[in-house]
């Protein structure tokens, strides 16, 4: 949908190229899946895939395939190359078919870490 | 919210810290990110539309009606169970509301300041001091040049005399680090107050 046909037609700009697809991926839905924030760890649950009640699109199925380990949404939407809109989402199509689980951080992510933590980040920052 | 919360036994999850790497257009933000952190500067993309009130920040842009912003970040794993973050923040003025995402459970944030352009940081200092969020100023010597010093950089900018300010060369590893660990003393510093004590380095 974007590319040569862009170049051609004054109604079609190419540079809405990326929310072109965008909304194609997600059906024109923009806001879901705000709750998947930047360094929130997602993991792919064991489904199968007969009994979702989600069809899978190609989309859906890079993330997760990229989501066998726990890994942050922000690392996840660079892997498969997506924009985090589109990426949460697709992950929140996921959560509802119960085919992705968010993991509970171990740290809250909104207050300071314990000094020993950051101790620990000033350790590790000398000695990598 | 219809996601299943695990507890995370099965495969730890790290503890996650998140600093933000902000300073005017061109200052060094990418190579930072880079230099500093153990992979290539990864991506993400957010597409700006002209729908509703993001209207209002693309009113002066002419011609274009959506725009991809990206934004690089990288990570530092410095234990198994322990990873920091780095994002550069958006380098434009009309990007300031992917900021607030950005900014939300942020440790803290490097400001990166050319002395050439000094005026170009401001809008990133004025927006860590209004939301609270701890920052260092950290002057990028271009070339090994650098004609000011701290303390003329520190009054030109009007800072807060506890605000850090270093110097740093973006492009050696050792010294963006370095950078990271004075914002994270100065963390350290404003929450234990006088109880403080830097953490020692080996001699």
């Amino acid at each position: 949908m974007r590319g040569e046909a862009g170049a051609h037609h004054e109604w079609f700009d190419g540079e809405a190229g990326p929310l072109v697809r965008s909304f194609a991926i997600t059906g024109g839905r923009a806001r879901e899946g705000s709750e998947f924030e930047l360094l929130s760890y997602v993991v792919a649950q064991p489904v199968d895939e007969q009994r979702l009640a989600l069809h899978l699109q190609p989309e859906h199925r890079a993330i997760l395939s990229r989501a066998h380990d726990p890994v942050s949404v922000a690392e996840l939407a660079s892997h498969v190359g997506l924009s985090l809109a589109v990426v949460r989402v697709l992950l929140a199509d996921l959560a509802e078919a119960g085919a992705i689980g968010t993991v509970a951080a171990q740290n809250p992510a909104h207050q300071v870490p314990d000094d020993d933590i950051l101790q620990a980040v000033i350790h590790g920052l000398r000695s990598t | 919210m219809a996601s299943a919360v695990l507890d995370g036994r099965a495969r730890a999850v790290p503890t996650a810290i998140k600093i933000l790497v902000a300073g005017g257009f061109g200052v060094g933000k990418t190579t930072l990110v880079s230099t500093a952190s153990e992979i290539m500067p990864l991506h993400t993309e957010e597409v700006l539309t002209s729908a509703g009130e993001i209207a209002d920040d693309l009113s002066g842009v002419e011609q274009k009606t959506s725009t991809t912003v990206t934004m690089d970040f990288g990570r530092i794993t410095l234990a198994d169970d322990l990873i920091l973050y780095l994002f550069g923040t958006p380098g434009q003025d009309r990007f300031w509301f992917l900021w607030d995402e950005l900014a939300l459970g942020a440790l803290g944030a490097v400001v990166l300041a050319d002395t050439r352009r000094l005026d170009d940081c401001f809008p990133s200092i004025d927006y860590f001091e209004r939301r609270n969020t701890p920052f260092v100023v950290a002057v990028n010597c271009f070339y090994g040049e650098q004609p000011f010093q701290v303390d003329a950089v520190r009054r030109a900018l009007a800072l807060d005399d506890n605000v850090p300010v270093v110097m740093c060369d973006v492009r050696d590893r050792r010294s963006g680090r370095d950078v990271l660990i004075t914002l994270i003393e100065h963390v350290r510093a404003l929450t234990l107050g006088s109880a403080h004590t830097p953490v020692s380095s080996p001699s």
